[in-house]
């Protein structure tokens, strides 16, 4: 009971818990009403967005103790496989909708 | 001045992947909007590596090793999303969020060895984190491994008592975790391994056709275990970024089981197993007619003395890379004064919008694109219909096969048309799985053969006409 008396009293988690409801609403007023032709590339779109998760990998890896091997492994292929995310998220979307820039300018 | 600069960027990070969405979600604006999102997250990840402080002050370290991490990344990212085949990219997109997933449990990993016995409040985050990202990494590749075909579909007896137990598992050694009931690492460990194998049984008996929707839906799931890294680090734009991905994917998900008519419920524990079953014990006499083939010649006459072609595309055309050679044969045919049209199928190929993509590459004018009412409505006047590797999306059990498990999906209604030729490698059944009755019916003559062959031929075939 406590720890959810916390939630509300506590500063700084009432300030994060305020985000993820607003956030919560955001997402789903934004994404109202898509065409289904953009699907897929709305979903890989929000794929590479959550690739902001490499933020998290980046903390890790650049607080590592330079002598935990352990840590300096999973943390570099944190970065690796978050970049991966990213990166490729946005260039495989970006491919995706290039085509359609095609299609409009044909019209 | 750093202390400024770094909520800044996060700042602007948030808005941009908001505006990003929101662009993204129009024909006109989405490319820009997936722009606008990338520059968002290039900021907000130089102002991490170049102005996080942590609590007592320290940068951080051991630049060489981000910077590595980063530029390997980077690379091999930009070429395999390069590279891949027009009809690879939605398993190429699983793989990515699978990517995004094994970090998330990566970073929940790496703190715990750091801390094991940290604050409640942290251990819920880093858990729950751990959980969901590998739950989302294990997901994903399998659902990777089932549309390239690695994978087949596969219903585990029991599989659903057994998913429970799994779950049941998970939520229990997680409560001793997070309790405080031990600190052996063994649990912590545990948890992982039944979180991956969780992920790997809940997507292995859905059906390879319903995989776009459990990728949006994993997506989002990744976005949660986003989320929760922002938590732990007190980090706003993981948050928003997460959570936006986390409820926009799972609006799109639902959206996407609107446009096949099912219900994410239908698609997830109604998956295929046990309809397919029901269908096959229910319309088994009724199927294996026989079918008719027609030859090349016949076709290729017929499409010439017709006035108005429908062509629909599915999977098959995007295998054989056919695109082009489809385009060829529509120019043939208007030179010859026939009308063609292509009738597109919400869901035909392996995700939604895949045909329109694959033939705007092929430069087939837009408005020749017919939506599936459209379609439907001209589908009378329409001489021969030509199905080039479609099956599910014309298969009328969806209209009057109450047992069939695709049965209350929208078809095209191709029987409208005086003619229907379909154009498959086989007999085989479509990625549903099931019998597909329009091609017994006395209207429907088989063109068997690789999509690409089949039109090259009927084009060099009409040429003669």
């Amino acid at each position: 009971m406590d720890s959810i008396a916390q939630l509300f009293t506590d500063p700084a988690t009432y300030r994060l818990l305020t985000i993820v409801i607003l956030s919560i609403f955001l997402g789903i007023e934004v994404i109202s009403r898509v065409p289904s032709v953009l699907h897929t590339p709305l979903m890989s779109g929000a794929n590479a967005i959550h690739g902001v998760v490499i933020i998290g990998a980046i903390i890790v890896m650049g607080q590592a103790p330079s002598d935990d091997y352990l840590a300096l492994t999973l943390g570099f292929l944190a970065v690796i496989l978050g970049t991966l995310n990213v990166v490729g998220g946005f260039v495989v979307t970006d491919r995706m909708l290039e085509m359609f820039d095609k299609k409009k300018k044909k019209k | 001045m750093g202390n400024i600069v770094l909520p800044l960027s996060y700042l602007i990070g948030s808005v941009t992947f908001i505006i990003g969405l929101k662009m993204l979600s129009h024909p006109d604006s989405a490319r820009r909007g997936n722009l606008v999102a990338a520059f968002g997250m290039t900021i907000a990840i130089l102002a991490t590596i170049f102005l996080f402080r942590d609590h007592e002050g320290n940068a951080l370290g051991n630049y060489l090793w981000i910077f590595g991490g980063l530029i390997i990344g980077s690379i091999v990212g930009t070429l395999a999303a390069k590279k891949v085949q027009m009809t690879a990219m939605p398993e190429m997109v699983s793989l990515f969020n699978g990517m995004g997933g094994a970090c998330a449990m990566l970073i929940s990993v790496v703190e715990y060895h750091h801390n094991p016995s940290p604050a409640t409040g942290t251990l819920i985050v880093i858990v729950l984190g751990m959980i969901i990202g590998t739950v989302s990494f294990a997901g994903s590749i399998i659902a990777w491994g089932k549309l390239n075909g690695k994978i087949k579909d596969k219903t585990i007896p029991a599989g659903q008592a057994i998913n429970f137990l799994l779950f049941a598992g998970i939520v229990a050694l997680a409560v001793a975790v997070i309790g405080g009931f031990s600190t052996a690492p063994a649990l912590f460990y545990g948890i992982l391994a039944l979180a991956a194998l969780y992920g790997i049984l809940f997507v292995m008996p859905i059906g390879g056709a319903d995989m776009p929707v459990v990728i949006s839906l994993l997506n989002s799931f990744t976005g949660v275990a986003a989320a929760f890294g922002g938590f732990l680090y007190d980090n706003p734009v993981m948050l928003t970024g997460g959570i936006l991905v986390g409820s926009a994917g799972t609006i799109l998900t639902i959206l996407m089981c609107k446009a096949m008519n099912r219900s994410l419920k239908n698609v997830l524990i109604g998956s295929f197993g046990g309809g397919a079953k029901a269908a096959a014990s229910g319309g088994g006499d009724k199927q294996q007619g026989s079918y008719k083939e027609i030859s090349m010649n016949d076709t290729a006459v017929l499409m010439a003395y017709a006035s108005k072609v429908m062509i629909i595309p599915g999977y098959g055309l995007a295998v054989a890379q056919a695109q082009h050679a489809c385009h060829e044969l529509e120019k043939i045919l208007e030179d010859k004064g026939v009308e063609v049209n292509y009738g597109i199928h919400p869901v035909a190929g392996r995700m939604p919008g895949h045909m329109n993509v694959l033939l705007a590459e092929a430069d087939v004018p837009y408005e020749k694109l017919k939506e599936m009412e459209d379609a439907n409505d001209e589908m009378g006047q329409t001489n021969v219909v030509l199905i080039l590797g479609a099956n599910d999306v014309v298969n009328p059990a969806a209209k009057d096969d109450p047992a069939s498990p695709i049965y209350g999906m929208p078809i095209l209604e191709v029987e409208k048309a005086e003619h229907v030729i379909v154009n498959k490698r086989s007999m085989k059944p479509g990625y549903a799985g099931i019998e597909n009755e329009l091609f017994f019916k006395p209207k429907t003559s088989m063109l068997f053969g690789d999509a690409k062959k089949v039109l090259q031929d009927l084009v060099s075939e009409l040429k003669q006409v």
